[in-house]
């Protein structure tokens, strides 16, 4: 986490693009309840597509709220990311795993949203990283 | 940055480079310090480099960074020329405040503070992921959408007095619900009459001081210890996704080259997108006029059933703090309808203006601004003053300093709750996380905020209120 007010600001890693993306899903969660401690009962098909990186990395991670909001499902693990270069923009396919919210899982904080404001998708020597403001 | 100073409270960043217009800041000294700490001033001069720009790119006293245009930014774009952008209004749009008075006296609650707050806690459903209290269809939810707090009133939550008392009635006229997505909706129906969470609150609160009080009268608020219910909150997970796919549509449609933060997305108002976003983003408001009439019932029906009656708890105004709306504004002497812009920022329109109800037309509409958490808010009304100023507008809130994270690491929600309980603040909330997040030090100092908006001019004080119970979703 890093300091923004009245924001969420984070950054995520990866040893590939894929991974990178993945536990920035994660790290929104993270904004909302403890994913290291949802159950891996259900598994939910995720297909995006977007006309640049940052696009594609807002959409998939505003799954990960529309899916808690609308299915009250809680993310507690992605699977079998991957994502392709095709001729109009970037598309996306992953699994999300997790639990359906019950008294179980403490929720603690709210996200309204994903931003671009700072955002950065950016390859170092052996890593990804990857930047994100959600607001809150 | 650097800024030339105009007044005590004034100060502008010129015209220069891609800037169609200069950037206004309305600060003291110590407000501007924090803005300078973060991006603010570029987030403004971003905005005044936008086509169709009018007169200057305003920022208001409690404004701090937000993404693409600052939080407490204000700008006003020509119909013919200009822009509309879902970044100028934000993401939780129509989030604002809903002040109710009662007949109520510190004393008549004092005993029963504990018992009211529980009861509106049962009542009043907030938090994260908390559902609302109706199972909705598509087609009501659509009808919500297209009326706003009149379907409200119409199902038996509040009177057709409370439409009076809000901006726009309580319904954008020109909403409509036909390009808003299946994920709005979705998102929407689970969650209509909920505060949410973050800084959404319902307050009761008392009156502290009254600075103006032929505005106070007209406003029904006749003097100190006088009870009042306060209540922020707006269109919850239907209002962010549509800023979310308007953004996207706008990208689409528009490209990003050139854009100095992807947020700052446009449309021409008078495009197709554009005018379908004005149509969407006025069916989410609708849905937050909505949400606030059915909460400001429930609190009623509380007070009825614990202290015996509701009787005088009328409506005192309903404000937007995050909207865009076509206003007509006085430019060089001329009348002209305009596109004004506020994110995270009160209209503040003075006597006489006919947007504002007639009990108000002699004294200016009231000005809502809500403290942070536990500390005072503040009654001020509209002034002519602000039209020139700022198309009308002024502050919304305290404005954050400290990240969310900051103030995790520093406050507990527990101690907070206790400290505020020696006060004589009754605190309930679903999470003691949130509550430390909210941590009143995280905020600016909102006297200040106030007293600057007073003295430029852009509102007028009228009441400083504190809180006696307050509920955090």
């Amino acid at each position: 986490m890093l300091d923004h007010p009245a924001d969420g600001k984070f950054r995520a890693f990866g040893g590939t693009l894929e991974e990178a993306f993945g536990n920035a899903a994660l790290a929104v969660a993270a904004q909302m309840w403890d994913w290291r401690t949802v159950r891996s009962e259900v598994g939910i098909p995720v297909e995006k597509e977007g006309r640049d990186l940052p696009q594609l990395l807002v959409k998939f991670l505003e799954e990960v709220l529309y899916l808690f909001e609308t299915r009250r499902f809680l993310l507690g693990a992605v699977e079998d990311l991957e994502i392709e270069e095709g001729g109009s923009g970037h598309k996306l396919k992953a699994v999300f795993r997790g639990e359906p919210l019950t008294e179980r899982v403490e929720i603690f904080g709210d996200v309204k949203a994903v931003t671009y404001h700072d955002m950065k998708i950016e390859p170092a020597c052996d890593h990804w990283m990857v930047q994100v403001v959600v607001d809150r | 940055m650097d800024l030339e100073r105009m007044g005590e409270n004034t100060w502008t960043i010129p015209k220069q480079g891609e800037m169609r217009v200069p950037a206004v800041i309305y600060a003291s000294s110590k407000l501007l310090r924090a803005v300078r700490g973060d991006k603010t001033l570029e987030q403004a001069r971003n905005v005044a480099c936008l086509p169709g720009i009018q007169k200057m790119s305003y920022v208001m006293p409690d404004a701090h960074q937000g993404y693409g245009f600052p939080i407490g930014g204000v700008a006003a774009f020509d119909l013919d020329e200009g822009i509309i952008s879902p970044g100028g209004v934000g993401y939780d749009i129509n989030c604002g405040v809903r002040l109710l008075r009662t007949d109520y006296a510190e004393a008549d609650v004092t005993a029963k503070r504990k018992e009211l707050l529980a009861e509106i806690f049962k009542e009043v459903p907030a938090g994260v992921g908390k559902s609302g209290v109706t199972r909705l269809s598509k087609s009501i939810l659509q009808e919500i959408l297209a009326k706003g707090a009149e379907w409200a009133v119409e199902n038996g939550y509040g009177t057709a007095g409370d439409l009076e008392m809000t901006e726009e009635h309580g319904r954008m006229k020109n909403a409509s619900s036909d390009s808003i997505s299946e994920r709005a909706f979705e998102r929407g129906i689970p969650q209509l009459g909920t505060l949410g969470s973050g800084n959404h609150f319902l307050e009761f609160q008392k009156v502290e001081k009254i600075f103006d009080e032929p505005a106070a009268r007209a406003f029904g608020i006749d003097g100190p210890g006088r009870i009042l219910v306060m209540i922020h909150c707006g269109s919850r997970g239907l209002g962010h996704q549509v800023a979310s796919d308007y953004i996207q549509a706008m990208e689409n449609a528009f490209g990003v080259v050139g854009l100095p933060d992807r947020e700052l997305v446009h449309a021409p108002i008078k495009s197709a997108l554009g005018r379908e976003y004005y149509e969407s983003m006025s069916a989410a408001v609708n849905y937050a006029f909505a949400n606030r009439q059915m909460i400001a019932h429930w609190v009623r029906e509380v007070f009825k059933r614990v202290l015996g009656s509701a009787a005088g708890m009328d409506q005192v105004y309903d404000v937007c703090h995050n909207v865009a709306k076509i206003e007509r504004h006085s430019i060089g002497g001329r009348e002209k309808d305009l596109c004004v812009h506020r994110k995270g920022a009160t209209r503040s329109f003075g006597p006489g203006r006919p947007e504002i109800p007639r009990a108000y037309r002699n004294v200016g509409q009231p000005v809502i601004i809500p403290g942070s958490m536990g500390t005072a808010s503040y009654i001020l009304a509209g002034t002519s003053e602000a039209e020139e100023l700022s198309f009308g507008s002024t502050a919304h809130g305290a404005g954050r300093i400290m990240s969310r994270h900051e103030a995790l690491r520093r406050f507990r929600g527990e101690q907070i709750r206790d400290d505020l309980a020696r006060r004589g603040i009754e605190l309930r909330s679903t999470s003691w996380k949130g509550v430390a997040e909210e941590a009143s030090e995280a905020y600016k100092d909102i006297d200040e905020v106030v007293q600057v908006s007073h003295d430029v001019g852009l509102g007028r004080m009228v009441a400083r209120v504190v809180p006696v119970g307050v509920m955090k979703g």
